[in-house]
Formats: C-alpha cells, structure tokens, sequence
C-alpha cells in the first residue's frame, strides 16, 4: 500500500507544512482585512509584488530578514492605496481589488524589468535555509517533519498566534472585529473608522507580501513571472472556509497544502494515465468545493463589501 | 472628510472625467518612464506612432482592439447587473477551445453559414463556463468573484492538456499548438497587407446590439434595475436569478467570442497565449468606458493603442512594454475614482 | 427656563446641508437632574443637533458648553470624554460580539496589550444593579431583544461615565410598557443627578416624563418652556406651525370582500414562526388599520400581500379567488396596488429616472413594450401625465429619482400603483418620514380610492395616523392578529394594551416570540 506508506514519510509532512506557509500568510492577511470589512482582492498582486520585492532586495545585495520588512513594507503601500479607493472613498471592493491586483503585478514586472534589463534566465539568489530546532527536531516523524523549516514557516505559525490573540484578546483586536460587523458603533465611539480599516488592510497587506516573499527567498532562489498563479484567490476562498477565524485558517491552509502534497505524490509516483494538468487543476477546483460546502455556513462579517460614509446613515 | 452626493451631474463633467483621470495616469507613468531614463515627449510621441502613427500600427491598434471591445463588452454587462464576472480569461479560452473543435474540420459549412456557426458554438461554450458561477451564486450564495477566479486557470490548465496532448497540430514542430481553422471558417481579412480581420465588423455590431439591449429592451431594464437595486427589482416583480443567469449568458458569450475571433481571425489556429490578459484587461475597459457599450468601442481602442505603442515604444526607446499594463492599472482605478467623482463631492472639514 | 444648575448650553448652533438649513441659530441649555424633550416634526432639525452635540457633525456656527467647558466636538471621543452619551436611534451595537464586548469597545487603548474583561465585568455588575439595568453580558447582541438591545445602549454610555444622556426616539420600536420601563429607568437616572435629553414627536410620552420642552420646526427653535406651562394643543401647535384639519372621511357602506386572510401561518427557515393563524378580511370602501410595534410580524403580512413570501398554512384570497402562488408581478396582475415600508429599498430604483419607475410593474404590458423591446415615447408620456396628476415636483421624466424628496418619491410609487385603479392597496408605514403637506397627500389619496372603491390595508406605527384615516383598526403582536374593532368603539389607551400584548394567546417560548 504505498498511497498508505507516504502518510508516514517525513518528506510528505515536510512537504505540506513548507506548502502551507504561503497560503497561511496570504489567509491570514486577507482574513484581517475582511474582519474589518474590507474585501482585498488585491491579494494576488500584493504576493507577487512582496515575491518581486523580497527576491530583488537580496539580489542587489540585501540581507534575507531585511527583504522580508521591505516585502511587508510594499505590501502596506498597495494595501494604503487600496484603502483610499475602498474605504476612503467606498467604491466598489470587488473591482477596486482587482485593480489593485492589476496595478501591483504590472509594476512588479516593470520594475523587474528595468532593474535586470536583458536578462534571460532568472539569476538566483541564496534563500533561507532550515532552521532545526534543537531537541525539538529530533522527535521522529512530527518534530522532523515540523521543526526542521524554513524560520519564515515559523513565523507563520506564530502569526496566527498574535492574529488570534489581537483579535480576541485585546481592546484593538475587538475594535477590529467591530468595524467589520457595524462601523457606525466604533464611530460613536469616537474612533476613526476609516483609520481603523486603513490600519487593518495595511496589515492584511504586509502579511500577503510576505507570503509572496516567501516563493522567492525561502522555497526558490528566484523570481519568475506568474509565480503566485492563483494562490492569492485560494487564500480568498481559504478565509471562507475558515469562517473568518485564524485557527480554522490555520487548519484549511495546512488542509490544502497537504492535498497539494497528496497529488504532487500521486503524479509522481502513479505511471497514471491521468494528465499531469489535471492534478494542477486540483487546488482550484477543491478551492470551489471548500466554497460550496461553507456556502450555507459562512457567517460573513455583516459589514463587509458594505462602503461606510460618515454623515450618512 | 465627507462624501456627498450631488444632485445633478452636468454633461460636461460626465465626458471630461475619464479624460481627465487618464491624462492623470499618463503623467503618473511619466516618472516610471523617466526612471527607466529614456525622455518623456519622445516616449509618448513614440508610443503614439506606434498605436496610431500610421496605417499599418492602425490595422494592429484595431486588430487589438477586437477581442477587447468583446471582452470589455462581457464585463459591462455582468457589471451592470453586479455580477462581477472576472472570469474573462477562462471564457475568452472556452471560446477559444471551441472554434479549435469544431473548425479544424470537425463539422464543414459554407464560410456564410461556417463563420456564424463558430460565433455561436463559441459563445455558447463560454456562456456554460459562467453559467457555473452564476447557478452557485444564485443557488447557494458562493461569491462569484472567486470562483470566476479559479476557473479561468482550470480553463487554461485544461487548453494546456489539450495543446500537448491530444489536440496537439503534428506539423507544429513540436510547439504546443493546434490545427489550423479551416478556410471557411477563417473571418475575412478586411485590409489587404495587414491583420485586420471581419472580428472587428463582429465586436462593432455587438457593441451596438448590446447597447441597444441594454438601454431600448425589457431584458437591459430588469438588467440595470437588479444591479442598482435588488430588493426594489424583485419588489417590482422582476425575477432576480432569471435576470442573473441571462446576464451571465450574455456576459460569458461575448468574452467567448473573443476567442473566436482570435483563433478564427488573428492567429487563425489556437496557442497557449492567444489571450495576453484580454479577460482582466477587459475590467479596464468596460470601467473606463462608464460600463456603457458604446464608449467601450472608444476605450478598447484606446487601450489598444496603449499596448501597441508600448511596444514599439520598448523597442524604440529601452522602456518594458510592461508599461502598458500599469497605465491600464492605473487607469482603471483613477477613472472608477473620477467617475465617483462625477456623483459625490468630497467636503474636507 | 429652570432654576437648576446648568450642566449644557448650546448657544446660536447653525448647521446648512447645501442649501437647507437644517439648525438655524438654535440656542437653549440643560439643568442637572433635568429631563429636556425636544420635539419637532420629522425633519425639523432634532437628530442633527444632536448629532452635533455628539460630535458627528461641525456646526456652522454657535457653541455648546458642557460642566462649564467649551466643546468642540470635532469628534464623539471628545463629547464623551466630557460625560456626554448617547443612545441613537437606530442601535449602533454589533450583532455577533457578546453584550460586554459592544459595551467596553474603545473604553481601553488600543496600546493596551490585554482587554481587561474582569474589570469590566465588575463595573457592569455595579452599573446593572444601580440602574435596575439587568443583563446577561455574554449573550450575543443579536439574540436580544429590542427593549434588551436599548438597555445595552444606555449601560454603553453609563460604562463611560456619562452625565448627559441624549436619546433620540427612543420610544420609536417599544411597546408602551416597555416605553413605560424605560421611563421608571430615566427617571431613576435624573433621581442620581444624571440629565437627560429625550427626542420625540409622541405628546403622551412627552408630557409624562419632560421638565423642560424645547420645540423646533423647519431647523429654528420655534417655543421652549417648562412643562408646567405646556398643554398637548400647544405643543401640537408650535410643532406644526398651523393647526391642520384630519382628513375628512365620508362615510360610506362597505363592499365585497377583497382581500381575505384564513388561517394563515408563515414561519422563517429556522421555523420560528413569523405569522400565527392570521385571518383578516377587507372590504371594499374600507381602510383597515393595523397598529403595533414594528417587528411583530407586519413585514411577513406585508411581503404575502406584496408576494415575496409564502404562507405555510391558511388560505389567501383576492375577490374570492384562491392565490397558491405567491410571486410580485401576480399580485399586480390580480390588482394588488403595493407600498413598501421603505421607499428606498423596495420601492424606487433610485438610479433610474421617473419615467422607468414609473412603469418598473408593468413594462411588460403591451402599453409599453412588443417583443421584448420597450416603447420609448409611451413610457416618457406617461410620465408626463403620472407626473401632472400626482404633482410630483421636481421632476421630468428623465430625472434620477435618487435626487427627489421623501414626499416627491412616495409620490412617484403612489403614482404608479394608483393609476392601475388597484381593487386593493397595502400601504404599510405610508408617511414615515414625510413632512405633514406630504403626508396629508398620501391620506387624501387613500381616501379617495376608497372612495372609488378600493380596499385597504394600512400599516402604521402612528396611532393619531391610524385613528384619523381608518374605518377599523387591528393590532398585531407576536404574529398574532386582534379582531378587528370599529374606529369609532377604540381608545389610544385601548390599543397601546393590545400592542404590548394584553388579550392575546401568550407564546408558547421566547423563540417563537422572536418576529423579523
């Protein structure tokens, strides 16, 4: 039984967790934004600028921790500029989100463009290495499997951590929530709405950057175009199935990742007679069926798509 | 700050906000093209050349501008009806994969029957891939925007299986494309020694159907009343799915015909990058066009030019031809806020 | 005006929205311990003022004092930090945060690492049980009920330590018990030295729990003295300016049944039941007024009638004719003439011009269109001529609705039922938000359909409404229908009991109380 067999090896795990670290930053983000109302389809571009960025900060000399705050840096900037069309002016999140996708990957590629002129082959970079935890690493199987990554898979862990925690547990995080449920009760609170959902698209943002980063300098050494190919809307339909809460995102990312890892082993190891673009269409396709099987379930945020202007009621 | 609405919109301010919007964008990419070293004036007056200088960048600009009027066309419709249909791309290919099947020899008709033929097994195919979305929509309240999303790359991964697989053309050498349409189906050339080809007499009178639809018939009515007011649409007793899954017909059909007229009149058979992003930058289009039909020719055009020039701007003057994308970016989101404009006014306070 | 301590002054507050003057220098103060009603017709200026107070908007002009100190107001932080609270009229609280979170947001910075819950916890106890204000602070906001939602509002203001509590037609969504306990609550609160601004256009309530009443009208502050000057004619008088005579009703024999209502029974997807046994008959030349406290099942009633919902049970008839299936464009067809509660959200298509929404319920007839094509020039004289007989002013044919007044709006949908000559209307909450000119028209053309011979069913919060144009009355409560009495056999005080629930069936549990 080798389909059996791969359940205990140490690479699958490996393999899945390492998977799941994009797709956790890149939910968490988006969960942030959409907590406080704000749907960001920018998601996909924002990953691919935070990709580019990360990638060309080391290229040109830069040290790997810095690109990910220069990463996070950029992720901000789209996400502020995604707030002033979305919240400041409250048009349309559906349209102004794909926008944003739009804007942040043409420039990604203009930018790459101009910086490595007449390059062919996409020139590479040294990316993070394992970082072993000590002790932890040597429990078989489970501690291999899981504290022997890339530092950045920890930090994504961790994020969920503080997400969950600032959300739930802190004067902030409640604000957070509210706004996405009823702006009108955190502005008779004397609280700047428009602040607060700019502050939490900001964040959201930096997240899906370094997400995107994480392509570039952690699990490959270089940048390519289409990289992030439709995982910035898979993190869209991950907030859904998640419900809206940081441990489900959790869940669902790690969920996926190892159905990823699932058919990237099945294709490999099965002389098939399956095409291997149908196990590509896999994500996309579980994707919709994840937002089939929540649709009677998702409890959205009740304010969210909903443009809030002060002085109207 | 506040938001208010105005009353009344003048004309004046209606037309001049695009324009306004995009001579914005155009001095905004002004400093990526600086940065890129190369001098402004000459840049632009290139890029200009190169869209609209001369006959044969003419024919190419409207070559260009065939699929995008379609697929600018396929988002103003759905946008009307809020249905935010941002599954373009996959529909432009389902149209795409379509012609290939029946018109490399499949099925043999007359060209005055062959051509119609092809529009309508196009449409029809690109029609079903939304329809998809539209029943979840209606059916189970799945957000359509994701999964329109998610099945434009199921849609590319499955012409990618296609290409190199069955579908494969043996006297390709090797390169992932398919059999050529057969004579009859091929969309007339209009002027000799250039591309353009009868898609763009197709994509004009759809322009012009579509308007009429949408401002002269009952189906646009109950279009325009479910996307502006749902509630009060179905209060009035206009059924809210049925108006829904009959937009996302219409809508999927036109960004299919797009791939018709690629296959069946550009390439004249199908590869894997027969659409460089007609799907997404159709939302450009239908938005800087105020999502009316008729100024979608205007704006396809426009954006048209701006690819076309952008790249022999690139190869004139060493700037990325990427620049197109980011003046459409661009535009798009400063005409959506120009338009806003046109509606409320900003009161700092 | 009283002898007490001044603890607010508001001084020559002007505020313009483009070219209205909503708050034309409007000047009064508050005493400690006080309660002050301000009254005035909708629109007259109240909610902006105090929105001003309360920091969402800036003044044009003038100043407000609190305890002595300038208020600026740029925000609502700096009104509460000043002591100053308030419950707005529609709930600004949160419906799937627990009580206690919508009650300690933004009481702690947002610096602060940890939310302390047990302290709050302990000044909600405290605040609870000093104001009788009792309140499970882990249930969820949108399992309350609307007397439970306002209790949240009011300890939301006390947790910040409010001394001036301002709340704006607080009365509007309660049943005159429930309005009652929160009279016993304010009166507590004024007892320990709170004050109170209460906003209203109810006399009744008004004359019961005001010291002081300030009455504004079309923006300017038009009378203010002590409520041992007052009577109920002089208020009513300074309120609308000029007393209106009620509409005349004529008298007039009634006709065959239109509408007829059997046992009818809806419930929601959950079950909860929305509609009990409901059975009701109108009649030609009647109007059939339904009093009671919004949310006790009209919407249901008024969504069959109109045909977006189905009943479970029972049997619906119009002119004797058995409907089984419940769909809008049907019911027009059947001569259902429809007005929806909320004009913007039911009944315009506010993007779309007057001459489109005029004819949004019978486009498909072919007056207006043949083949799926619409007839231009048909559906732009018949705007004309909807828009001279009903006065609708303001607008041509192609002028965006969205851009009429409330009254200029209501007239439009007026216009587009009516010309159908309906056999029956539903009206529900006709005049909510009108001017009395405006209302006035919507009852003289109730009327004279009912004259013409149309039966009516006119939902109404507004007793006075209901008293003056209706030739029965009928309360509903909990989904429950009353028999139907003759105007002329009910008091006010009458139907107050049956619309806080007195003589009716009791519920079987608090769920299936629960009414949209």
């Amino acid at each position: 039984m080798e389909f059996f067999e791969m359940f205990l090896a140490v690479g699958f795990w490996s393999a899945t967790i390492r998977m799941a670290t994009p797709l956790i930053f890149g939910t968490l983000g988006e969960l942030i934004c959409e907590r406080a109302g704000i749907l960001n389809l920018g998601i996909e571009g924002i990953m691919t600028t935070g990709a580019m960025v990360a990638w060309m900060w080391v290229y040109q000399g830069g040290g790997l921790w810095e690109a990910v705050f220069v990463a996070a840096f950029f992720g901000m900037l789209f996400g502020y500029l995604h707030s002033i069309f979305s919240v400041y002016m409250g048009l349309s999140q559906h349209v102004t989100g794909i926008g944003i996708t739009l804007l942040s990957t043409s420039l990604s590629y203009y930018a790459f463009r101009m910086l490595l002129p007449g390059v062919t082959t996409p020139p590479k970079i040294t990316p993070f290495e394992e970082w072993p935890v000590p002790l932890l690493s040597d429990i078989p199987v489970i501690g291999e499997a899981l504290f022997n990554q890339s530092p950045l898979t920890y930090v994504a862990f961790l994020s969920v951590l503080a997400v969950a925690y600032i959300l739930y547990r802190t004067p902030l995080g409640l604000a957070v929530r509210m706004v996405g449920e009823n702006p009108m009760a955190v502005e008779v609170q004397g609280i700047d709405v428009y602040k607060l959902r700019t502050g939490a698209v900001m964040v959201g943002s930096a997240f899906m950057a370094v997400g995107g980063a994480f392509f570039t300098i952690s699990v490959f050494d270089a940048f390519y175009f289409d990289m992030i190919n439709g995982r910035g809307w898979i993190c869209v339909a991950l907030v859904i199935f998640a419900s809206w809460k940081p441990s489900k995102a959790l869940f669902g990312a790690l969920l996926f990742a190892a159905f990823d890892a699932i058919q990237i082993r099945v294709q490999q190891a099965s002389v098939s007679f399956i095409p291997y673009q149908f196990y590509l269409m896999m994500p996309y396709i579980f994707s919709i069926l994840a937002l089939i099987i929540m649709s009677r379930k998702a409890a959205y945020p009740k304010a969210l798509l909903v443009p809030f202007r002060r002085g109207q009621r | 700050m506040l938001l208010e609405p105005r009353k009344h919109t003048p004309l004046w301010m209606t037309i001049s906000a695009p324009i306004i919007a995009v001579v914005i964008v155009l001095i905004l990419c002004g400093g990526l093209i600086a940065w890129a070293g190369a001098p402004l004036l000459d840049s632009y007056i290139a890029l200009f050349v190169g869209a609209f200088g001369s006959k044969f960048a003419l024919a190419e600009t409207f070559v260009r501008a065939t699929p995008l009027i379609l697929t600018g066309l396929a988002a103003a419709v759905a946008f009307r009806a809020k249905l935010w249909n941002i599954g373009g791309e996959g529909q432009l290919y389902m149209g795409a994969l379509a012609t290939t099947y029946f018109g490399t020899g499949l099925i043999t008709l007359p060209p005055a029957l062959m051509i119609p033929f092809l529009f309508i097994v196009g449409a029809i195919a690109g029609g079903l891939l939304l329809l998809v979305p539209a029943l979840l929509k209606t059916r189970l309240k799945v957000d359509e925007v994701v999964t329109t999303l998610l099945l434009n790359f199921v849609v590319l991964l499955l012409a990618n299986y296609l290409l190199f697989g069955p579908w494969k053309d043996p006297l390709a050498m090797g390169w992932p494309q398919g059999a050529p349409v057969i004579d009859e189906g091929i969309l007339p050339n209009l002027v000799a020694k250039t591309r353009l080809h009868a898609g763009l007499i197709f994509s004009l009178v759809a322009a012009l159907f579509i308007w009429l639809l949408m401002t002269k018939t009952k189906w646009g009515l109950e279009i325009r009343a479910v996307g502006n007011n749902q509630d009060a649409a179905r209060f009035a007793g206009i059924s809210i799915n049925k108006t829904i899954i009959r937009t996302a017909l219409i809508s999927g059909g036109l960004a299919a015909c797009a791939g018709v007229t690629e296959v069946a009149g550009t390439k004249e058979y199908l590869t894997l990058d027969i659409s460089p992003g007609f799907g997404y930058t159709g939302i450009a289009v239908a938005m800087l066009a105020g999502l009316n039909p008729l100024a979608v020719i205007i704006s396809a055009l426009f954006i048209a030019g701006i690819f076309n020039g952008a790249d022999s701007m690139s190869r004139a003057m060493d700037v990325s031809n990427y620049i197109a994308d980011v003046i459409t970016a661009a535009s798009l989101l400063l005409v959506m806020l120009s338009v806003m404009l046109t509606r409320m006014r900003i009161r700092w306070n | 005006m009283s002898q007490a301590e001044t603890v607010l002054r508001v001084e020559q507050i002007t505020k313009k929205f483009g070219d209205l003057v909503a708050n034309d220098a409007i000047s009064f103060s508050l005493g400690k311990g006080k309660v002050l009603s301000l009254l005035g017709e909708n629109g007259a200026g109240k909610t902006t003022l105090m929105n001003i107070i309360f920091g969402h908007y800036t003044a044009d002009g003038g100043h407000i004092e609190v305890f002595g100190k300038q208020l600026d107001a740029r925000s609502p932080a700096e009104a509460i930090g000043l002591g100053v609270g308030m419950v707005h009229q529609h709930f600004t609280l949160g419906d799937n945060l627990t009580v206690l979170e919508n009650i300690i947001l933004g009481t702690e910075s947002f610096r602060s690492h940890r939310q302390d819950i047990k302290g709050a916890l302990a000044k909600l106890d405290q605040l609870s049980e000093e104001f009788g204000l009792a309140i499970n602070p882990n249930a969820l906001v949108k399992d309350l009920t609307v007397g439970e939602k306002q209790r949240v509002e009011i300890l939301k203001a006390l947790f910040r330590g409010a001394r001036i509590l301002i709340l704006d037609e607080p009365t509007a969504v309660l049943t005159p018990q429930e309005s009652e306990q929160l009279f016993d609550t304010l009166r507590d609160m004024v007892s320990r030295g709170l004050s109170v601004i209460f906003i209203s256009h109810k006399l009744n309530e008004v004359m019961s729990i005001a010291d002081d009443i300030a009455v504004l009208r079309h923006g300017k502050l038009v009378a203010a003295f002590p409520i041992e000057d007052a009577s109920k004619e002089l208020i009513a008088e300074k309120m609308v300016g000029e007393a209106i005579d009620p509409p005349k009703r004529e008298p007039l024999a009634i006709g065959a049944t239109v509408l007829g209502l059997s046992d009818i029974s809806v419930q929601d997807e959950e079950g909860v039941s929305l509609l009990k046994n409901v059975s009701l008959d109108v009649h030609r030349h009647e109007i059939i007024g339904m009093a009671g406290v919004s949310g006790n099942g009209q919407k249901p009633l008024s969504d069959l009638i109109s045909g977006t919902l189905s009943p479970q049970n029972g049997t619906f008839t119009l002119a004797g004719e058995k409907i089984e299936k419940f769909d809008p464009h049907l019911m027009v067809e059947k001569g259902v003439g429809r007005v929806p509660e909320d004009r913007h959200h039911e009944g315009v298509v506010g993007d779309f011009s007057v001459e489109e929404n005029l004819v949004l319920e019978n486009y498909r007839s072919p007056q207006f269109s043949t083949r799926g094509w619409l007839k231009a020039s048909a559906i732009k004289e018949h705007a004309n001529k909807l828009i001279r007989m009903f006065d609708i002013r303001g607008a041509a044919p192609e002028t965006t609705v969205r851009g009429l007044s409330g009254g200029n709006m209501q007239k439009v949908i007026l216009a587009r039922i009516l010309e159908n000559e309906p056999d029956l209307i539903l009206a529900n909450q006709p005049t909510r938000g009108l001017d009395v000119g405006a209302a006035t028209f919507v009852h003289e053309q109730l009327l004279k359909a009912r004259s013409r011979g149309a039966g009516i069913l006119l939902i109404s919060e507004d007793l006075e409404e209901l008293m003056a144009v209706s030739d029965r009355i009928v309360v509903m409560y909990h989904g429950q229908l009353s028999n139907p009495m003759q105007v002329e056999d009910v008091s006010v005080q009458q139907l107050g009991l049956l619309m806080s629930g007195e003589g009716f069936a009791s519920p079987e549990s608090e769920e299936s109380a629960h009414v949209a």
